[in-house]
């Protein structure tokens, strides 16, 4: 998929030659192709499909933890409003600066500060109920989202409006080797982190306290679930704007293949994940002459075959 | 043999002012079944929570072979208490084997899986409870018995000292209910003390070596069933007139019959 992907675009490229340029990275080989060739396999298309798999495999991997946790499978990883408060924080960037890399920033610190307040919100007599947490992200989730609407209400409309929009829209377009290199290793840690407990999850969807009565300290795993899959997800978002429906359909489908238990989920649901995206962002920048903001496509996607999965459950209860 | 349990001035309120019960006081030796009564309401499940510290006392304490459960952690507690709950929803249809083998989660490390050792006990588990063949059965797809036959497994694999079960035959049917309490007896006989809530006296009589009534936050009556369960104690717990037999011959023991209101009789008949 990776290399078919890689061979697709506005400049035609042979298969074989995409092949060759890859392996030409790790064996020497004689070049037959010109530099720009060259630099449009390696420079454009091979960081935005590395950034799709980090993206797809994170958002998938953390909507299965959350769906998990919150003992919902209409959860997505942006229930506690990592989204709203990334876009905010993007947005505001975008407003102030024009920096690619403050609007990173920004983004993400933004996205997990509106985690950290829902969390905070929602934490009663040194607990944090599911309900909870799901409401404090709500209210979350809509301030920054009025804020959000306020800054591009304010905002200049011919040229920073427009890039507020598109921003928010989601896109792998602006994704380079140094943003994969930075997120890298955050995407491994916090996905290793998810991997290594999974089974745990398991335990946290019983509920709370069912998981008290088998031992489980369920505050502390909680926070470290909802920790890693947030950054994970803030990262995701950071470079790559709001791609939405993701991280609730991929787990599904994932449930489908190897049913309910976390310990096989997780997994299959990065994998599935990564490998979604990388195709959805091939046909985003492919389809059509100019490119398709892929948070579109994916919802498009998205939309009708969680219908069809909604239908099929609902027949097979 | 492990498992004496020494409950003392346990007391819960959810605030300061307000107090369910308190004063509570029950010893237990290994073995021996305990059967708490009370009218709805009354605070038996609070109790049971105070009890496995899921929620935390305000005063007195919960002490299992001599140690206090008070600070020990999720962990520890399970290797001592099971808790079988009253009702349990999954949010995911795991299968049977799944929720068994959950289980064993205070006996595996933080980051691990469970390993097939695991695995063969929560099977074990479920062969102890007659239902190997369910395993791979969504747990969705339970009756009502089947499914506490399941959490009685899955607290099984733990191996606890003690047992919390919280109305195990409430939803059943009669014959569920004697199949639940025939376990319950069973259990007991192999050394595990336990602690069962209960709608119905009769459940006394057919397990319980201590009842216990608890009311307007007191634990009343607390004594042998057979001397305990008299037909005042009972007219003042469910504010009903109830009448105990002693059936003689092969079954000896007693029961409780229920007495209706004249008025409700005649009405019943008419209708029929």
């Amino acid at each position: 998929m990776v290399i078919f992907s890689l061979g697709c675009g506005r400049v035609d490229i042979s298969f074989v030659q995409t092949l060759k340029i890859l392996l030409s990275s790790v064996f020497p080989l004689t070049p037959d192709w010109s530099a720009t060739t060259w630099s449009v396999i390696m420079d454009v298309r091979l960081p935005r499909i590395m950034a799709g798999m980090m993206v797809g495999g994170a958002l998938s991997i953390s909507g299965a933890a959350f769906q998990g946790v919150f003992q919902n499978p209409l959860v997505s990883p942006h229930i506690l409003g990592v989204a709203a408060g990334a876009g905010f924080g993007a947005a505001l960037a975008i407003l102030l600066f024009d920096n690619i890399w403050l609007i990173h920033l920004t983004s993400f610190v933004f996205g997990l500060a509106s985690v950290a307040m829902a969390y905070t919100l929602s934490r009663v007599y040194k607990m944090t109920p599911v309900l909870m947490l799901v409401l404090s992200g709500i209210v979350v989730g809509s301030l920054f989202s009025a804020l959000t609407s306020f800054l591009k209400y304010i905002a200049d409309p011919m040229n920073k409006m427009p890039a507020i929009v598109f921003w928010l829209l989601g896109s792998l377009n602006h994704v380079s080797f140094k943003d994969i290199l930075i997120t890298a290793p955050v995407f491994i840690v916090c996905i290793s982190v998810l991997l290594l407990v999974r089974w745990r999850i398991n335990l946290l969807a019983m509920g709370d306290e069912d998981a008290r009565t088998l031992g489980v300290n369920t505050e502390a795993l909680k926070l470290l679930i909802i920790v890693s899959a947030t950054i994970a997800t803030a990262s995701a978002v950071c470079i790559s704007g709001i791609i939405g429906w993701i991280g609730i359909m991929i787990p599904h489908i994932g449930r489908l293949l190897v049913g309910p238990d976390h310990k096989y989920l997780l997994p299959v649901s990065m994998v599935i994940g990564a490998a979604y995206l990388v195709t959805v962002d091939t046909i985003a920048r492919t389809a059509l002459a100019t490119e398709i903001p892929i948070g579109i496509l994916t919802a498009i996607f998205g939309a009708p075959v969680f219908a069809f999965l909604l239908r099929k459950t609902q027949k097979a209860g | 043999m492990h498992g004496r349990i020494d409950i003392r001035r346990l007391a819960f309120g959810y605030t300061e002012r307000d107090c369910i019960f308190s004063d509570i006081n029950i010893l237990l030796e290994p073995g021996q079944v305990f059967c708490l009564l009370g009218p709805n309401g009354s605070g038996k499940s609070t109790l049971l929570k105070c009890i496995m510290q899921l929620l935390i006392p305000a005063a007195g304490s919960v002490r299992i072979d001599g140690e206090a459960l008070s600070g020990l952690d999720a962990n520890d507690i399970a290797g001592k208490l099971g808790f079988v709950p009253q009702t349990l929803v999954s949010a995911f249809p795991f299968t049977v084997a799944e929720i068994v083998v959950m289980g064993r989660a205070s006996q595996i490390r933080m980051t691990a899986s469970p390993a097939k050792k695991d695995r063969d006990m929560a099977m074990a588990s479920l062969e102890k409870m007659g239902i190997v063949h369910l395993a791979h059965r969504p747990c969705n797809q339970l009756s009502g018995g089947e499914w506490q036959q399941v959490l009685i497994a899955r607290a099984l694999t733990h191996s606890p000292k003690v047992l919390l079960l919280d109305e195990p035959t409430s939803h059943l049917d009669i014959g569920n209910q004697i199949k639940i309490l025939e376990i319950v007896n069973s259990l007991a006989k192999d050394g595990i003390t336990i602690i069962m809530a209960s709608h119905f006296p009769d459940h006394a009589f057919l397990t319980a070596h201590q009842v216990g009534i608890l009311k307007n936050g007191r634990l009343l009556a607390l004594g042998n069933p057979d001397d305990t369960l008299c037909e005042d104690v009972l007219f003042d717990t469910y504010g009903i007139h109830i009448r105990v037999l002693k059936v003689e011959e092969d079954i000896n023991r007693k029961i409780c019959i229920p007495v209706l209101h004249p008025h409700t009789r005649t009405l019943v008949k008419e209708v029929s």
